[in-house]
């Protein structure tokens, strides 16, 4: 069903990726991607935006285009590259999806600080499309507006509203922005200041999937066109 | 009286609680006669019923003049008697809160048994039987369920389904293994460690069993009433008080279980295995009741636009008959109640009106908090009134075993959970539920429910019980407050739920629901989302009236928070004081000011002449939207006709109207471009904004008074720049802000900006400030906004 040589002959290197952040999951969750993937891919080496829209399950999901740009975004891959692929190898698959891993119980505080700071980094460059790790109001305005979409006809201007609304209680309870001129925060979110405002979000619990459960009799193998 | 008490400070205090003590000792020596005027097994019924009988007698024989003044006590008995306990209670909870330091030590539940001991005492003190207050039937139909229906309305969804797969490994798993550990060790030592002619030995297995599942459950109105006061944070409360609540199914199983083994003397493995089938149709069925009475309820609120006055009793009514239903056929009421309440929850709520959702909340409140403290006072009455049967030997062992068998419980749980849960609970975390297993009131009714026949050790039931229930609630729950403070475990965030929360929680759902269906897993987020799409597909659209069917959940929530604000904003001074964090609550639409019976200062409203009243009317006439037609009936003096009621629906779709009508108003250029109208009098913007809720004062530009310009609504503009200065200048401030106000658009800006986009911004600005019924064209509404 999926190329067992390749794997296997890669499998190091999955590990390795897998180990350097702290991953809990075990090769046997790694082996079940790697069949997901192949799947998604046709058993090809890479997979193309196409290939993710493909999925039918998605249709229903207002933010779709940014999770798959997520998974073509350079930026995720941990390097300090910008802009973003076409096609994306499993390597680049598994990165993305480790961001998702749950955190060891037994990770010390700072490898808990580390995990966090990715997860908020990976949810910091879904928001911000154009890659200037700045979060402006449009940004966020189209944020709200994906969210809203699927409820049928949005009225714009309450779309536009709750995005002034969520940006301006940000910038109000901002108080200590280690940045001279305060103009520059209020409307424009750096990377250090969404730290602060998304303190309040448990991220650990949030932003974890149980890949525990994960195995073939869950997935939906061959199902993919339907 | 004691409010006015408090102001004088200690000595005023002091005297308050003297005369609460003096009232409750008046009230048990009313008490007392009332009991001893009306009880049928004291002696001096006779004397008094024969000292009415021989009055009314003399009356009658000797003819008498028409007695003015007649002594006649049956009559009323009952309600008195019920309305003085209910006093007592509330007094009680009201002294408590005047004795300044006890409070904080011991917890109310503990003052409030030494209370009810304290009346017993008088009572029997006095010569009487203590009645027999904690009736069973009159606790499970009365007094129990308005806490539950409390606790279950009011149960957060989101943090319970969480931690759902927790909770009911907790209350099950860990109920059954508390009982069978506790009764069986029980008969263990009942067995072995007495002699064989004490009356220990006569306790049969099935005894020890039924008592070991009597007292295993731990019981939501200690835990509720405990850990109110010590504020943890949500996930361990909502385990332990989701925990009390569940395991009420295994309770009721296992008691009626047992109680009918014992009844008949022998057990079969058929037996048994019902007894395990009737677990889950007890508890399902309980469920299925509630959400079946939920959606019911849900229903005719719906159309309830018309009779707004009668919905909360809508809502109490069919929630008490999913727990008697329940009760009919020995389902789980308590499940019942819960799931009536959480199923029924979102739907009423969109469908009442404020003031409804209002009285239901304080109805709930006020009944569940004086049933929890009735039920406290009458464990202590109770207590005093026995039968006892003291034996040291069972009491003790019972409330060991009773402790060792709950941390065993949670240790080993925890240890099995914690390999399914993303969330480790933590040593600190187990300990705080080990210890938070509280036992109340109904361990002590169930007990009370047992037959004598049956059971002829039913007193030292009873006597363990209350021991172990003195236990917890007085150790325990003294205790547990310090010791939180000791361990540092995590107290409740104190942070409001902002809409940024609720933007973030959306997206990240929909965000694991994405990455579950790439890896083409069904996990829970897919099934989650696949109940949610079903919620809004169709229940939405049979339970909830009208428009409001089809609100996207971050609109409903926007728009509650928007009102909360605005409500705040006008209670808080009409504007000119401002809540710290103040998004957008320019959308004032239904608010109802505070009357102006309020004596601040600032609200003073002065005279107007003439003229400045109508340079105000012109200004507003053409700036603002014409929602002065729900103002008509306006008084300055008198509250603002509540345009909730003619409901909410209405107002988003005027609001939806109100941007058409954009355009005609970019036309009306000339009074943009007109400077900033003549500074008026800071007694006038008052005025305005005192008397016109939606109305902004325009300001004159004072560089002292730091000023936030709210730009909510600009689709012209680009990038929100103006705030930038704005908020700059605000953060600069130490002070507080004055408000929000409009600034008139002359006013020089740090950021360059073509003139006419300003003029376009302001004019929606102020549009959206006052949004609200679409503006018709006419202009011809001249006398609705002043007098």
């Amino acid at each position: 069903m999926y190329n067992y040589k390749h794997y296997c002959k890669n499998l190091h290197k999955y590990i390795h990726i897998v180990d350097v952040c702290f991953f809990t999951v075990s090769q046997e969750q790694i082996k079940n991607l790697y069949q997901r993937f192949q799947q998604l891919s046709g058993n090809h080496e890479k997979i193309s935006r196409d290939d993710l829209e493909r999925i039918p399950a998605l249709n229903n999901n207002p933010i779709r285009k940014q999770i798959i740009t997520a998974f073509f975004d350079k930026r995720n891959q941990h390097q300090n590259d910008v802009g973003s692929l076409d096609e994306i190898g499993f390597e680049q698959f598994l990165m993305v999806m480790s961001h998702f891993r749950p955190v060891n119980s037994t990770a010390t505080e700072e490898e808990k600080v580390t995990v966090r700071k990715q997860k908020l980094r990976f949810l910091f460059n879904m928001h911000d499309t154009d890659n200037d790790g700045i979060i402006t109001l449009d940004e966020y305005r189209t944020v709200v507006e994906e969210l809203l979409s699927q409820s049928g006809a949005i009225e714009t201007e309450v779309a536009r509203s709750i995005a002034d609304a969520a940006m301006l209680e940000v910038a109000s309870t901002n108080v200590h922005s280690p940045h001279s001129r305060p103009r520059m925060i209020s409307m424009k979110e750096s990377h250090l200041s969404i730290l602060n405002r998304f303190r309040w979000i448990n991220i650990f619990s949030m932003m974890s999937i149980r890949f525990l459960d994960m195995n073939s009799a869950t997935m939906r193998c061959g199902k993919l066109s339907s | 009286m004691p409010s006015r008490t408090v102001s004088h400070g200690a000595s005023g205090r002091l005297r308050g609680l003297f005369l609460v003590m003096v009232l409750v000792f008046l009230e048990g020596s009313v008490f007392t006669v009332a009991v001893a005027s009306s009880d049928q097994h004291s002696p001096i019924t006779a004397h008094s019923g024969s000292h009415k009988a021989t009055d009314h007698g003399s009356h009658n024989n000797t003819g008498k003049a028409f007695p003015v003044l007649d002594l006649n006590y049956e009559n009323v008995r009952v309600p008195f008697e019920i309305s003085l306990w209910v006093l007592l209670a509330s007094l009680m909870k009201l002294g408590f809160h005047l004795v300044p330091h006890l409070s904080n030590i011991v917890p109310e539940s503990c003052l409030l048994i030494v209370v009810g001991l304290l009346v017993g005492g008088i009572i029997r003190g006095t010569g009487e039987t203590v009645p027999p207050v904690l009736d069973s039937k009159l606790f499970f139909y009365i007094l129990l369920p308005p806490i539950i229906l409390d606790a279950g309305y009011f149960l957060p969804i989101r943090p319970f389904m969480e931690n759902l797969g927790t909770i009911l490994i907790f209350a099950v798993v860990g109920t059954l293994w508390n009982a069978f550990f506790v009764g069986g060790l029980l008969y263990g030592v009942c067995q072995i460690g007495t002699e064989s002619s004490s009356i220990l030995s006569r306790i049969g297995l099935l005894q020890c069993l039924l008592f070991g599942s009597i007292i295993s459950a731990v019981d939501p109105v200690a835990v509720l009433a405990v850990f109110e006061e010590i504020h943890i944070n949500e996930l361990l409360h909502i385990l332990v008080f989701g925990e009390s609540l569940l395991n009420d199914a295994v309770t009721v199983v296992l008691y009626h279980l047992f109680e009918e083994f014992s009844g008949i003397g022998s057990v079969t493995l058929l037996k048994g295995f019902l007894g395990v089938i009737s677990f889950f149709v007890v508890a399902l069925g309980g469920v299925l009741v509630g959400v079946l009475y939920g959606i019911l309820a849900a229903f005719t609120s719906r159309f309830t636009s018309h009779t707004r006055v009668i919905e909360p009793l809508f809502v109490f009514l069919y929630s008490y008959m999913a727990y008697l239903s329940a009760e009919i056929f020995h389902l789980s009421g308590i499940m019942a109640l819960i799931a009536c309440g959480a199923v029924m929850r979102p739907y009423v709520e969109a469908n009442i009106s404020h003031k409804s959702h209002t009285t239901i909340k304080y109805f709930l409140k006020m009944w569940s908090s004086v049933s929890e403290t009735l039920i406290f006072i009458f464990l202590g009455v109770a207590t005093v009134a026995g039968p006892h049967d003291w034996n040291w030997t069972f009491v003790t062992v019972t409330v060991i075993l009773c402790l060792v068998a709950r941390v065993i419980g949670v240790v080993g749980l925890t240890f099995i959970i914690n390999k399914f849960r993303i969330v480790k609970l933590t040593t600190k975390d187990q300990f705080i539920i080990a210890y938070g297993g509280l036992r109340g009131a109904i361990a002590f009714s169930l007990g009370f429910l047992l037959n004598k026949e049956h059971f002829p050790e039913r007193e030292i039931f009873l006597t363990a019980i209350i021991t172990v229930i003195f236990f917890t609630v007085f150790v325990q729950g003294m205790t547990i407050k310090p010791l939180v403070e000791l361990l540092a475990v995590k107290k409740k965030q104190e942070a409001k739920r902002s809409i940024n929360e609720e933007i973030h929680t959306q997206f990240l759902d929909h965000l694991l629901t994405g990455i579950e269906d790439i890896c083409g897993h069904y996990g829970h987020h897919h099934w989650k989302d696949k109940l949610n799409r079903f919620n809004k597909k169709y229940v939405k659209k049979c339970l909830i009236a009208g428009e409001r069917s089809k609100e996207p959940q971050l609109i409903a929530f926007y728009h509650k928070m928007e009102m909360k604000q605005a409500i705040q904003l006008v209670e808080s001074g009409g504007g000119i004081k401002m809540p710290s964090a103040v998004p957008s609550t320019v959308s004032m639409q239904n608010i109802q000011p505070r009357p102006s019976t309020k004596p601040a200062p600032e609200r003073a409203i002065p005279q107007l002449s003439k003229n400045k009243e109508e340079e105000i009317r012109k200004i507003l006439r053409t700036n603002l939207q014409r929602t002065r037609q729900r103002l008509r009936s306006y008084n300055r003096h008198t509250l603002v006709a509540d345009p909730y009621e003619d409901g909410l629906s209405d107002l988003f779709l005027k609001k939806q109207k109100m941007f058409q009508i954009e355009k005609k108003l970019k036309e009306m250029n000339t009074y943009l471009t007109v400077p900033a109208p003549p500074p008026d009098s800071p007694t006038m913007c008052r005025a305005r904004l005192a008397s016109d809720p939606q109305a902004y004062s325009i300001k004159p530009a004072s560089n002292k008074v730091p000023m936030i310009q709210v730009d909510l609504a600009s689709p012209q503009s680009p990038d929100s720049v103006n705030l930038l200065d704005e908020f700059g200048q605000a953060n600069q401030q130490e002070e507080e802000e004055q408000g929000l106000m409009m600034k008139p658009p002359s006013r020089p800006r740090e950021a360059k900006k073509p003139s006419e986009e300003d003029e376009a911004k302001d004019q929606q600005r102020l549009m959206r400030c006052l949004s609200d019924p679409g503006p018709s064209a006419d202009e011809d509404e001249d006398g609705a906004f002043l007098p």
